[in-house]
């Protein structure tokens, strides 16, 4: 061991770090390195073992064998704690906030200091010189829930920064943004290194990575396909040939086609959001056989209560029609057996009952109906072999079909929900963010899944975040913000800026 | 100086071994069973002799098993009926409110009478049983409805009934009924009487003074009934799915609400069926404290059953013993403490099966 005085080579340095889960080796010998005031992308599949990696440096997760120093200095963490106390501060995916409480009461939870009174004045300017410090804004006295999604995630990065935090682990952070946020947040990430910090950026997409990333890490299965490259000489293939071991195409094979009668007719539709405010104000649109209509929007700007008032889980005022029968507010039963199928957003807390098997989760939509359903009893084996059936068609990855839902990967689930769904040869099909935090051979399957379902002659409504795939897969898009449609247009024609620009209400057109 | 070894948990990765749930229920039997030894040793009485006695006065002989299992009976029924709400994650304590109002329902064919007196005896009691069955299953749809239509808070209603019902009881036993103005009423003529083995001593001599009566039988066969429906039927599919995740259930187009309401008329028919059991087969008459809080007692034999219906069965034979030692043993809040012992233990128990425990050597902190 050799002790560095002065200025220290490297801010975090993980060399050879073993894990393993039973039956898995989530970590195969890995080694990471972060330079001081850098920033280094990870990148990998789900399941790669980028989380394992950044739960082993956040100090939840031990590894078996390996080493970590952190400036220079060797390290064990036994809890987040000793990590914190080491300047690690970690940014997740999904935030960590109370809506009620107001920016600086979420930057203090869970501190020493303020101990018994508060004195909320005090901490807030502390934390605008913080904030002037890093250019993060966000007003301190607003509640959690006024604020955007964007200010939120920089209320996350505050917090770790309060903490002390100078290196910063960031978790698809742009996962949740509009484009021109993402353009704030890597200009944020810019300003964090100049002052000295370190950043550790997951993310899935090449561009981002080369706009602000000076190394780059690839893991896959639990090993290192590349350890600290420059990004700038790669392309889009060879990324995804490093992630995923093999070549991906990323030609969409979209067939040109007449799409043909009206399937579904949404007509002035309005609806409220659970907390009984407007989330969908008198929305129109109409999708035809054999067509794909895209909505794009940030979101919480309506899509979820648009396709749950469509799926028969929320009550609405105004028309919907599939195939000419009306069934706005009709039970989610009812919109079944007019052949809907729903690919819902959250996948484990909608799509799925984690602990029941995958036999019984594929069973969800057609337990009542034969051969499922027996009379009065459900007819296992042919259940069994249902799902067999579907295990098999759909490469949906599982020991056995008696295995617990909750035991798959994101991917593999996202397979299980879209093999029930189109099992049922639905005349809509609903997808909401369907391959939203999968991994490109996921992502893959799921799109060649839905195309194939505009052959067969399918209505598809598909909500979606990711703007390129909405681009490639839709025939038509809409734009969707605070709760209205704001443009709808061919997407043959459509360019990513004026969506963009759409997305955050700065332009409406209505053809 | 540090205590030298560091204890964590650590959330389960793999599948937990089949055996796993089984032996954390009888660990935590046992453990209860521990810890009540120290709190009698401490009070100074000898755990061991207490502990024989109690085997000795419930296991000791076939005349106080089938006491016990004469307990275990109401048991069998309400912890059967809370399994199957508790497996739909409706939290439901009313199954003491519903036994008595079974009980009130059954006894209303004697006393009223519904029926003439001298009508076969299979008449009498199938009329009662319906009569229990449709008391305890009413009682059980006024917390049903008002969880699924009104999103009333179920513990609530199910705990604050149980008193309605007990002094509904009261009322009716003080007052119309009175046997003489004693808080009971006149013993029920023998048409009424649940058959029971002692019946057949005239035959046997060896079933002389006992006392099992035909309401187990109720409790196995609904055992055996429930479980076909959590195993095969589409209910029980749905039930599972619910109890799961409610909204994926909403989601498969399950309606929650009905079936909400359907789990509590089950789970208060078996409940009254219980009370009707009760009143016919062990005191032939309505009278004040029918119940040794079997309602209460239910909810711990459900959890510590695991919600599975045949395990019900031997649970309450444990319980059905504690009832009976319990009255043979001074101060007679042992078997209470017992009790609580052991719910508080299982329900404890359950951190075992969600987390590895880990004991290793405190390393040497790194300077």
């Amino acid at each position: 061991m050799t002790i560095t005085t002065g200025e220290f080579p490297y801010a975090v340095e993980m060399r050879d770090i073993v894990l393993r889960f039973p039956g898995v080796l989530a970590n195969d010998h890995v080694n990471f390195t972060l330079k001081k005031g850098e920033i280094h992308a990870l990148l990998g599949e789900n399941g790669a073992g980028k989380s394992t990696l950044m739960n082993v440096l956040a100090g939840l997760y031990r590894p078996e064998s390996g080493e970590i120093k952190i400036k220079g200095k060797p390290v064990t963490f036994n809890s987040p704690k000793d990590a914190i106390a080491s300047g690690i501060g970690m940014v997740h995916q999904h935030f960590m906030l109370v809506p009620t409480l107001t920016v600086t009461e979420n930057i203090l939870l869970g501190l020493k200091e303020p101990r018994f009174i508060m004195r909320l004045a005090k901490y807030d300017k502390k934390i605008l010189a913080l904030q002037e410090e890093f250019g993060l804004k966000a007003d301190p006295s607003a509640n959690i829930w006024q604020i955007s999604v964007g200010e939120q995630q920089r209320v996350e990065i505050l917090k770790t920064l309060y903490r002390g935090a100078d290196i910063l682990i960031l978790d698809e952070p742009t996962a949740v943004l509009a484009p021109q946020e993402i353009e704030e947040l890597m200009q944020t990430m810019r300003i964090l290194v100049d002052q000295g910090k370190s950043i550790i950026f997951i993310s899935h997409k090449l561009n981002e990575v080369k706009a602000v990333a000076d190394r780059l890490t690839v893991l896959r299965k639990g090993k290192a396909t590349a350890e600290g490259i420059d990004p700038q000489g790669l392309s889009r293939a060879d990324l995804a040939e490093l992630m995923v071991g093999r070549e991906v195409i990323f030609q969409i094979d979209k067939k040109a086609q007449v799409p043909g009668e009206v399937v579904l007719e949404v007509d002035k539709l309005s609806t409220t959001n659970n907390r009984g405010l407007a989330a969908v104000k008198g929305v129109s649109f109409s999708i035809r056989q054999g067509e794909i209509f895209g909505i794009a929007g940030i979101a919480g700007n309506g899509q979820s209560e648009l396709v749950e008032a469509i799926t028969g889980l929320r009550e609405s005022e105004g028309s919907i029609r599939i195939n000419g029968v009306e069934v706005s507010n009709c039970s989610p039963g009812k919109a079944i057996n007019c052949g809907v199928a729903h690919i819902p957003e959250d996948r484990t807390g909608v799509g799925t009952a984690p602990n029941l098997s995958v036999t019984k989760n594929v069973i969800m939509k057609n337990y009542t109906e034969s051969p499922i359903s027996n009379g009065w009893r459900i007819n296992y084996p042919a259940a069994h072999d249902h799902a067999v059936d579907l295990k098999e068609g759909y490469d949906i990855q599982t020991p056995t079909v008696e295995t617990q839902a909750r035991k798959l990967s994101g991917g593999n689930l996202q397979k299980l929900i879209l093999a029930r769904e189109i099992s049922g040869k639905p005349q809509l099909i609903v997808a909401m963010q369907p391959t939203r935090g999968l991994d490109v051979g996921a992502i893959e399957s799921i799109q060649k899944l839905l195309l194939e379902q505009r052959s067969n002659g399918a209505a598809i409504l598909l909500i979606s975040e990711e703007l390129d795939e909405l681009l490639e897969l839709s025939d038509r898009v809409a734009v969707i913000f605070n709760g209205e449609l704001v443009g709808q247009m061919d997407a043959s024609q459509a360019d990513l800026n004026t969506i963009g620009m759409m997305m955050t209400g700065s332009l409406r057109s209505n053809e | 100086m540090k205590f030298p070894f560091r204890i964590t948990f650590e959330n389960r990765t793999e599948e937990v071994p089949k055996w796993m749930p089984l032996a954390t229920s009888l660990g935590a039997v046992v453990a209860a069973f521990i810890i009540n030894g120290i709190v009698l040793w401490l009070i100074g009485s000898n755990p061991f002799r207490v502990y024989k006695f109690f085997f000795n006065a419930s296991f000791g002989s076939w005349g106080a098993f089938s006491d016990i299992v004469v307990k275990a009976t109401p048991l069998i029924l309400i912890g059967l009926g809370y399994s199957l709400a508790f497996r739909m994650k409706i939290i439901s304590i009313g199954a003491e409110g519903q036994f008595y109002m079974g009980a009130f329902f059954a006894s209303l064919v004697v006393l009223v009478p519904l029926v003439p007196l001298d009508s076969p005896k299979i008449v009498v009691l199938t009329l009662m049983a319906f009569m229990g069955i449709l008391g305890g299953a009413l009682y059980g749809m006024i917390p049903g409805i008002l969880k699924a239509y009104y999103n009333v808070n179920e513990i609530i209603t199910t705990l604050m009934l149980n008193y309605v019902a007990v002094y509904w009881n009261n009322y009716w036993i003080f007052g119309k009924y009175s046997d003489a103005g004693f808080q009971m009423t006149p013993t029920f003529d023998k048409v009424a009487w649940l058959p029971r083995l002692a019946d057949l001593a005239s035959k046997y001599p060896f079933f002389s003074g006992i006392t099992l009566h035909l309401g187990v039988v109720f409790g196995l066969v609904a055992a055996i009934l429930i479980w076909l429906i959590l195993k095969y039927s589409r209910w029980g599919y749905e039930i599972s799915l619910i109890g799961d995740n409610p909204k994926a259930a909403n989601y498969a187009g399950i309606n929650i609400k009905r079936n909400i309401v359907l789990v509590m008329i089950v789970s208060g028919a078996l409940a009254g069926l219980a009370g009707m059991s009760e009143v016919t087969g062990v005191v032939h008459r309505l009278q004040e404290k029918i119940s040794t809080n079997y309602g209460f007692s239910g909810v711990i034999v459900a959890w510590l059953a695991k919600l599975h219906p045949f395990a019900v069965i031997p649970v309450s034979i444990l319980f059905g013993a504690l009832i009976v030692a319990g009255r043979e043993i001074q101060p007679s809040g042992i078997s209470f403490l017992i009790q609580g012992t052991i719910l508080f233990l299982v329900i404890s128990s359950d951190v075992l099966l969600r987390y590895k425990v880990r004991i290793s050597r405190r390393q040497e902190e790194v300077a």
